[in-house]
């Protein structure tokens, strides 16, 4: 049973429909990638789970009951525009916010000290937030994410503004929170990130969720492509039904399968199938160096996605103005 | 993860106790941080003790000045009659003209203490030998002029001096006319009898208006400073993703009241207690303990009203520079009493304007202390008052609450009142 079940949300501004139908579900432990361009509706989504801003429509599920007021208080949530208090220092303003979300005096201190010496900022834990780095903001901004134990963690752009040091600590405890079973949902920009984190990824457009689930579904696709560093030509294709050639460089060939007939090339035991046959032609047309499926990056299937939806947005726009 | 749902059940079982429970122990934490870090900070430390000088001060100058109410210093020089000087007492008494004899060595030591300010007047003997019968016994010397009482308190001595020297002459007995005089008094009796105003009423009055508009100001700025805070800081949203927005806004203004009321105390409470070592206001009319205990109640409905008419005017701005103009409606509710009060109700505190305005909710708190120093509120006043200002606070609380619930986490341009209303 899904942690977090988003459904049908739906918010508009005005005449500006910044969701549209936006649905995806969260397991136990699974860490999420929310992806999506500027303006594509990712924060809004984020606030709506949060309740900070309502829907128009749809629902949001918690453990299979609408999510209230109460449940909320057990997501950690860092907004998208960091927020604390400048002039309060470090420490007492994460016992704050965890005695806020419920925590005893004592148990609050315990947490506050315990993440502010996991995210490296415990030398930092008298002084006031002001006269921290953005970075180490940042971190004091995830710690009051983390500090009351959260059972959800809802992170909007967590990445953005980090150095590569800062980046591993926060993947490694966005990871290791998703280890210990807490389900996470953070947006980026950095799709190569994303890529290596998550479990699964949804790609929002325009306030439409266009594509959703693991990298391995997402990489995908009905026309697998082989790149073969090995025999020169065209000519041991000919004995492979489906297979066409793409490009040839030198002794560098990919070549891509359609399926023709039935749907054997839709399922991966299938594709894997297809690559041997084709390999093994390869072999008998002369040696190979190098043989590898050629799969879409992260990056590749977002630009897909997002270009492919935008002309479908535009066909839809035409029409709608008739 | 499923394991929690008998938990949240079972929480939702146990009914709305629960809730409210966590309501006011956020609305405390909030209060508590508010308290904490404002009582911390120099600035207001600082202030409360400059606060605090200055009314002690105000109350010991009062004091060294001679009192709220006027006393004069009168020399007798060694060759006046103990009768005259006997006779001018008793006469000032008579009058309650409040008067300080002393004995300067000579005339011309007396004129010295004319000049350096230490006398008001200086009584020495009759000089002219050619002086008419029934002329008084006595001469004043003065540097500038006479104050009026005093000169009125010589006259009626002189007139009387010399009425016994005509009575004398004329074979009759000085005494008898005297105590026929006496007793020819006209009975006056008054309808509506004005009550007697001296100088303390007007000084504690104004004191009055001046301290709950400074408490009421501070407070309310402190709060509308601190909403935008929250807001140009975005830390409010992390905050409503916890607690909701009217407890946000109820704990703020909890806190913030309690640091102000605490200031407020400092200050009276050093007033009062210099007030009454001193015994400044020991021969006014003030009843001071129950005046206290009227304004620290005006304190409280007021500073209410004006906190949550400022929290949620400063929540449709975002930037600290424009909570002067989004706040003025309300600042002017506040002027407008307290103009009134300095202009009008301190000489003419029977004013039915004043009277009526001071059942009004926002003006209440600043005319109904001003009026009880000049007594002249009836007993049910204050209490009529009182309900009037508490049965109009759920109401404005209701309001302030959907504006703040419809604005704060809106932070840009500024948002308008409809549409925070409307999208609360
Ligand atoms: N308060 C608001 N008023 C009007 N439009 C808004 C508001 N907040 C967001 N939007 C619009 O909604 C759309 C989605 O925004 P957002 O959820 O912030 O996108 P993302 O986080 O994916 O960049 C954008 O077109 C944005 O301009
Ligand atoms: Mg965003």
């Amino acid at each position: 049973m899904a942690v977090l079940d988003v459904a049908g949300l739906t918010k508009a501004y005005g005449d500006l429909r910044a969701l549209d139908g936006v649905s995806f579900r969260l397991e136990a432990g699974e860490l999420f990638g929310f992806v999506g361009s500027n303006g594509a509706g990712k924060t809004t989504t984020m606030r709506i789970i949060l309740g900070v801003l309502t829907a128009d429509a749809g629902t949001v599920t918690w453990d299979g009951a609408p999510i209230d007021f109460a449940g909320r208080r057990r997501i950690g949530y860092m907004p998208e525009e960091r927020g604390l208090y400048p002039k309060m220092r470090v420490g007492e303003q994460l016992e704050y916010l965890a005695r806020l979300h419920g925590l005893d005096a004592s148990a609050a201190v315990t947490a506050s000290k315990r993440w502010a010496e996991t995210l490296g900022i415990d030398a930092r834990y008298a002084d006031e937030v002001q006269q921290l780095s953005l970075g180490n903001q940042q971190r004091v901004q995830l710690a009051a994410a983390l500090v009351h134990s959260p059972d959800l963690l809802v992170l909007d752009e967590p990445f953005s503004g980090l150095d590569p040091v800062a980046v591993d600590v926060m993947s490694g405890v966005l990871q290791e929170r998703a280890a210990a079973g807490v389900p996470v949902i953070f947006s980026s920009h950095q799709l190569d990130l994303v890529e290596r984190l998550c479990d699964r990824v949804g790609i929002i457009r325009d306030g439409k969720m266009v594509a959703q689930g693991t990298i391995a579904d997402l990489r995908h696709t009905d026309t697998p492509q082989w790149m073969i560093d090995g025999p020169t030509g065209d000519g041991w294709l000919s004995s492979l039904p489906g297979v066409r050639l793409i490009s040839q460089q030198g002794a560098r060939t990919v070549v891509e399968y359609s399926n023709t007939d039935g749907n054997s090339g839709s399922s991966t035991s299938g594709e894997a199938a297809i690559g041997q046959t084709i390999l093994r032609a390869a072999l008998a047309a002369g040696p190979v160096t190098e043989f590898a499926p050629l799969r879409p990056s992260l990056t590749e299937i977002y630009r897909h996605e997002v270009s492919t939806t935008e002309e479908s947005a535009a066909h839809q726009g035409n029409g709608d103005a008739r | 993860m499923s394991l929690t749902t008998p938990t949240v059940q079972a929480a939702a079982a146990a009914g709305p106790a629960l809730p409210a429970q966590s309501a006011w122990s956020s609305i405390g934490l909030i209060a508590r941080r508010e308290i904490s870090t404002r009582t911390r900070a120099k600035s207001w430390r600082v202030t409360t003790l400059i606060m605090v000088a200055v009314v002690v001060a105000g109350v010991l100058i009062a004091h060294f000045a001679g009192g709220l109410t006027q006393s004069f210093a009168v020399g007798f020089t060694p060759d006046v009659p103990a009768a005259t000087v006997n006779a001018i007492e008793a006469t000032a008494k008579a009058a309650s003209v409040s008067m300080t004899a002393s004995t300067p060595a000579s005339q011309d030591a007396g004129q010295a203490l004319l000049t350096s300010g230490d006398l008001d007047a200086l009584v020495i003997p009759q000089t002219a030998g050619d002086a008419p019968s029934g002329a008084p016994s006595f001469e004043v010397v003065v540097k500038q002029t006479l104050d009026p009482s005093l000169q009125a308190t010589f006259t009626a001595l002189a007139q009387q001096d010399a009425l016994d020297a005509q009575v004398t002459g004329l074979g009759g007995d000085p005494g008898t006319v005297a105590a026929a005089i006496h007793e020819a008094n006209v009975q006056v009796t008054a309808l509506e009898p004005e009550p007697t105003i001296d100088t303390s009423q007007i000084v504690v009055g104004l004191a009055t208006v001046i301290v709950m508009y400074i408490a009421l100001m501070m407070g309310s700025q402190f709060v509308a400073q601190g909403v935008v805070e929250e807001k140009s800081s975005r830390v409010v949203e992390i905050l409503l993703a916890t607690v909701r927005p009217t407890y946000l806004m109820a704990g703020k203004v909890l806190g913030i009241g309690v640091v102000v009321l605490i200031q407020m105390v400092a200050t009276v409470g050093a007033a009062a207690l210099a007030a009454h070592c001193t015994g400044v206001l020991d021969a006014s009319a003030i009843h001071l303990g129950s005046m206290l205990v009227w304004s620290v109640a005006w304190f409280l409905v007021g500073f209410t009203i004006f906190a949550l008419m400022l929290a949620a005017l400063a929540s449709l701005v975002s930037r600290q520079e424009e909570v002067g103009s989004v706040t003025m409606p309300a600042l002017m509710l506040a002027m407008l009493p307290y103009m009134y009060t300095v202009t009008v109700l301190l000489h003419e505190p029977q004013a039915q304007l004043g009277k009526v305005m001071s059942f009004v909710p926002f003006f209440a708190p600043f005319l109904m202390p001003v009026r009880a120093a000049f007594n002249v509120v009836a007993p049910w006043e204050q209490p009529v008052a009182l309900v009037i200002a508490v049965a109009f606070l759920p109401v404005l609380a209701w309001l302030a609450g959907r504006i703040y619930a419809g604005a704060v986490l809106r932070t840009g341009a500024r948002i308008r009142l409809k549409d925070a209303l409307r999208s609360a």
